[in-house]
């Protein structure tokens, strides 16, 4: 699996996201986070593996590891259509923005998060957003869940097919309690 | 000086001009500001509105210091940090906007006063309209009355651009709001820019002048007629257009050749020629010089592809550079005799030439046309279908032209479906791809991917006719009058300027239907540049177009194109306007009062769904300065800074109430100054939400608020989690939605407050706090 941003021009200059070469990996990660949120964006719905929407991984990822979720975009509607509340919606510039604001106490109050995951807004947006949480808000950890190779994120899983991306998510939830 | 008769000294003689200042409308606090005057005022939007910035490059590498890494805090060797370069490069892309707006209108205006004189009139619509500037009212403090006084006007912008430029070099300014404010400086001024290149053309060409029944012109290359000479013209200056259109009609060929333009130039061409047709966006060079429609291809100014002459020789089709500013490496043939630079262009003795006489452009464009149409015999660039599927069985499916699209079109995918004979797949994607190319230049194999899309849609590109309205030009005074008070009030909705560049995520079909969507719910649609052609290439089930099923009024539920690039001056004007001849506030040199009106009361959002260039940079720009909200689509994002606001803090949202002086909370309205919306669905909700201002009564806010919540229902599949931000009064929750909304409010143990006369400056109260 290639460490190469996977648009091709998006080079990253100093810093690049560590590669995520295990699924396991990006599980001790998020364990270890004591407040981890993951952002889904617009392609949750568009990107298909073993005949389910990517969104539908999520879910059962969301589920088993109780991370809450930031709904981008229409994907909203789309998680409820599912029977799954978000714990937030907003535009994917919005949560970016609160994001770098330290003092942002996260979707419940409770305090800002510490491990931001991201997956499903476009390459270039996501790759942005990313980019403005490494310069403003460099204590945040920030990792990404597409197949696609993000240099800005703190890790990154490697460019790779869909099927092993969908063995990475079922992985990834298999190792929660919830997801046994 | 000594004679014999004696000494003079100090003797200054100064050879100027007379300046008509006979508007008697006193002078406000701001006529021709400079970069620091409006200062103030910009760092309040800026307080409310706080950027932030997502850095596409961490490094700055303008000075022989350099390369300096500026992440994450790191300072470079001169001492900047991310976010001051970041607001720099803003700065730096709004400085080549409004550059090269404002260098067109010089190029415009300068050729208009040679032609015309300096004391010709300025009308941009007779009785209609009195206001004729407001731009230039509002910011320079002049009235122009004639072609002449616009070279004064224009001598205020380029001092302005200037310096707005100089503060970007090293050492300069750093400050990242310094730079923002003087990126809304120079925004301000791009509207000036463009508005003198406007009233220019519309006064001196027979353009429309402020026509709400502005005629229907057909678009598409479907509309074109193929078997006669085509002359296509690529850009945004239609001066060289006007000299063929000139040449055909004094010839009497006008019905014997068709002049076609793509981008604004086709706006301006079909504002000209009622026979001059709208082939499409910027984005479809390649498409349609590769589809070999063109005979000669003439290139002015603006987003012309660098590439635009070797695609055309590939189709043996000659091309005539126009512009001093886009010369493409051609020999100068301006003073050569015409019968040469024809034979020369015909016998391929050389495939492009540089004429900078928009006459003589015409006349060699006509007759190189004439003679090459029946050479080339309409060749073209693309692959037969055979020919397709013969390439793709050579792709190494490396993922390379995916990975180098930046729609991440499912390129290999496409390709291994023709390889096996099946170029369906190919087809699809003919409505996504915006034409970049890229996918062709990283390609191992040197496969020419975007050709074979474009052959495998060709049935759709030749079969394409709709209808574009041209482009009206200003809005009337008595448009304004008549929905003034509606608009302020919100019982007209909202204005959704849909304007800017064709780099759309999923192709034109959603400008179509986000302008629709809000026609048909009263909103008044104002509509430039290429999204007004994006927005008439899609039918409804009755097989109308936009411009057929809704009125060009600027009135409720009315879909108005304004025209070209520097048309989206009137767009900022008639927001001016409102303030001005609506509430009578005063116009002259008034820039803060005016855009604080504008900011509190005037519900109008743009979005440019597909904007990509520095002037669309430059255009939004102006808009923020006036406290107006701008929309982009995904690939807006790569502005690379957002403005944003905080619904969440609420001490964001204060204003002073002019009645009384006292400070008032009004809530998140309008939430954002610029922000990036990632699909359609979001885009319409979120415009709804724009829509809101802090003066709403309680009528239009109920409206708005009915609006925002059914498209949020269908959009985004429930109910909004903010409505308690928005309702001030009970009197504001819709009818139909108070059971709903008076549960939401209890949750949020949500308090009654006040509607203001809202305002963000001290001095506009009336009756100050004891």
């Amino acid at each position: 699996m290639s460490c190469e941003p996977w648009q091709c021009a998006e080079v990253s200059s100093t810093k690049k996201a560590n590669p995520i070469q295990k699924p396991e990996i990006a599980v001790a990660m998020i364990k270890k986070a004591q407040r981890p949120i993951l952002i889904v964006g617009s392609n949750a719905t568009e990107r298909w593996m073993e005949g389910k929407q990517l969104i539908d991984f999520l879910i059962d990822f969301a589920k088993a590891s109780k991370v809450q979720v930031v709904a981008t975009a229409h994907m909203v509607g789309e998680f409820i259509k599912r029977g799954y509340e978000p714990a937030g919606f907003m535009n994917a510039m919005d949560i970016g923005n609160r994001l770098v604001d330290p003092e942002w106490m996260g979707l419940d109050g409770k305090g800002h998060p510490d491990l931001v995951l991201m997956v499903g807004i476009p390459f270039y947006m996501q790759g942005l957003i990313l980019s403005g949480l490494m310069h403003f808000a460099s204590d945040l950890k920030t990792m990404t869940l597409d197949n696609m190779y993000h240099p800005h994120a703190s890790w990154s899983f490697p460019n790779g097919t869909l099927e092993e991306w969908a063995s990475n998510l079922k992985v990834m939830t298999s190792k929660f309690e919830g997801g046994q | 000086m000594k004679t014999a008769t004696g000494l003079v000294k100090n003797l200054e003689v100064s050879i100027g001009k007379i300046i008509d200042d006979s508007w008697t409308e006193p002078m406000g606090p701001t006529p021709m500001p400079s970069m620091s005057t409006l200062r103030d005022w910009d760092m309040k939007l800026l307080n409310k509105y706080k950027p932030f910035y997502m850095p596409a490059c961490d490094l700055c590498c303008l000075c022989t210091f350099g390369k300096c890494d500026l992440t994450a805090g790191k300072r470079g060797a001169c001492g900047i940090e991310i976010a001051g370069q970041s607001s720099r490069i803003v700065l730096l892309a709004c400085c080549i906007g409004a550059a090269t707006h404002t260098a067109h209108s010089r190029h415009m205006v300068h050729h208009l006063v040679e032609k015309y004189g300096h004391r010709y009139p300025l009308d941009i619509g007779g009785l209609n309209i009195k206001v004729e500037a407001p731009i230039t009212r509002l910011v320079v403090g002049v009235k122009p009355q004639t072609l002449g006084d616009l070279e004064d006007v224009l001598d205020y912008a380029e001092k302005e651009i200037t310096q707005c430029l100089a503060a970007a070099h090293t050492g300069q300014e750093g400050n990242n709001l310094d730079f923002e404010s003087k990126a809304f400086h120079v925004g301000m001024i791009d509207h000036v820019g463009m508005e003198v290149g406007d009233i220019a053309q519309v006064s001196t060409l027979g353009m429309p002048k402020a026509e709400p029944e502005a005629p229907l012109v057909s678009l598409g290359i479907g509309s074109v007629d193929v078997t006669k000479p085509v002359i296509m013209c690529i850009g945004h200056n239609v001066i060289p257009s006007v000299g063929i259109i000139d040449y055909a009609k004094d010839n009497k060929l006008d019905d014997k050749i068709e002049v076609v333009g793509l981008c604004c130039t086709a706006h301006d061409i079909t504002r000209y020629y009622n026979r001059g047709r709208i082939v499409g966006p910027i984005s479809w060079q390649l498409r349609f010089i590769r589809g070999g429609f063109a005979d000669v291809v003439v290139l002015d100014e603006q987003c012309v592809r660098t590439d635009a002459f070797d695609e055309a020789r590939k189709v043996h089709a000659p091309v005539i550079a126009a512009s001093e500013k886009n010369c493409m490496g051609f020999r100068n043939r301006t003073d050569d005799d015409t019968d040469v630079i024809v034979s020369d262009l015909v016998s391929g003795k050389v495939a492009g030439v540089l004429i900078l006489d928009p006459e003589k452009v015409g006349e060699v464009a006509v007759r190189v046309a004439q003679q090459v149409a029946p050479i080339r015999k309409k060749l073209k660039n693309l692959p037969s279908l055979d020919e397709i599927i013969t390439q793709a069985k050579t792709c190494r499916q490396c993922n390379i032209c995916q990975r180098s699209c930046p729609q991440d079109l499912k390129l290999p995918h496409a390709l291994k479906a023709a390889a096996g004979g099946d170029i369906s797949k190919l087809t699809d994607l003919y409505e996504y791809c915006i034409g970049c190319g890229r996918c062709e230049e990283a390609c191992p194999q040197k496969l020419m991917i975007h050709s074979m899309i474009v052959k495998a849609g060709e049935k759709f590109m030749v079969e394409e006719s709709n209808f574009c309205r041209v482009g009206r030009g200003a809005v009337q005074d008595v448009e304004i009058r008549n929905v003034g008070s509606p608009i302020v009030l919100g019982e007209i909705p909202g204005i959704v300027a849909v304007v800017g560049c064709s780099n759309y995520p999923k192709g034109g079909k959603d400008v179509y239907d986000i302008c629709r969507e809000f026609a048909l719910r009263r909103y008044i649609v104002v509509l430039s540049g290429c999204s007004a052609m994006s927005a008439g290439s899609y039918k409804n089930a009755e097989g109308k177009t936009l411009y057929e099923e809704f009125p060009g009024e600027f009135t409720a539920g009315g879909v108005l194109n304004v025209g070209s690039c520097v048309a989206n001056s009137h767009i900022a004007g008639a927001a001016i306007k409102v303030a001005n001849i609506f509430a009578k506030r005063p116009l002259r040199g008034n820039y803060e009062e005016i855009a604080d009106y504008i900011h509190n009361r005037l519900g109008a959002v743009g979005l440019a769904w597909g904007a990509y260039s520095q002037k669309a940079a430059a255009i939004a720009a102006g808009f923020w300065r006036l406290g107006i909200p701008v929309l982009v689509g995904p690939h807006g994002s790569k502005y690379r800074r957002m403005l944003l606001g905080r619904e969440d803090k609420p001490e964001d949202w204060n204003v002073i109430d002019a009645r009384t002086g006292n400070i008032v909370n009004v809530g998140p309205a309008p939430e954002h100054l610029f922000q990036t919306v990632e699909t359609k669905e979001e885009t319409m909700v979120a415009i709804a939400k724009l829509c809101i201002r802090p003066n709403d009564t309680w009528k239009g806010r109920s409206i708005k608020l009915s609006h925002y919540v059914d498209l949020h229902k269908r959009y985004l599949g429930c109910m909004p989690n903010d409505l308690h931000l928005f309702v001030r009064t009970m009197a504001d929750v819709p009818m139909t939605l108070k059971e709903e909304f008076t549960k939401i409010l209890e949750e949020k143990g949500w308090k009654e407050t006040v509607i203001p006369d809202p305002t963000l400056l001290p001095r506009m109260v009336r009756k100050m706090k004891e």
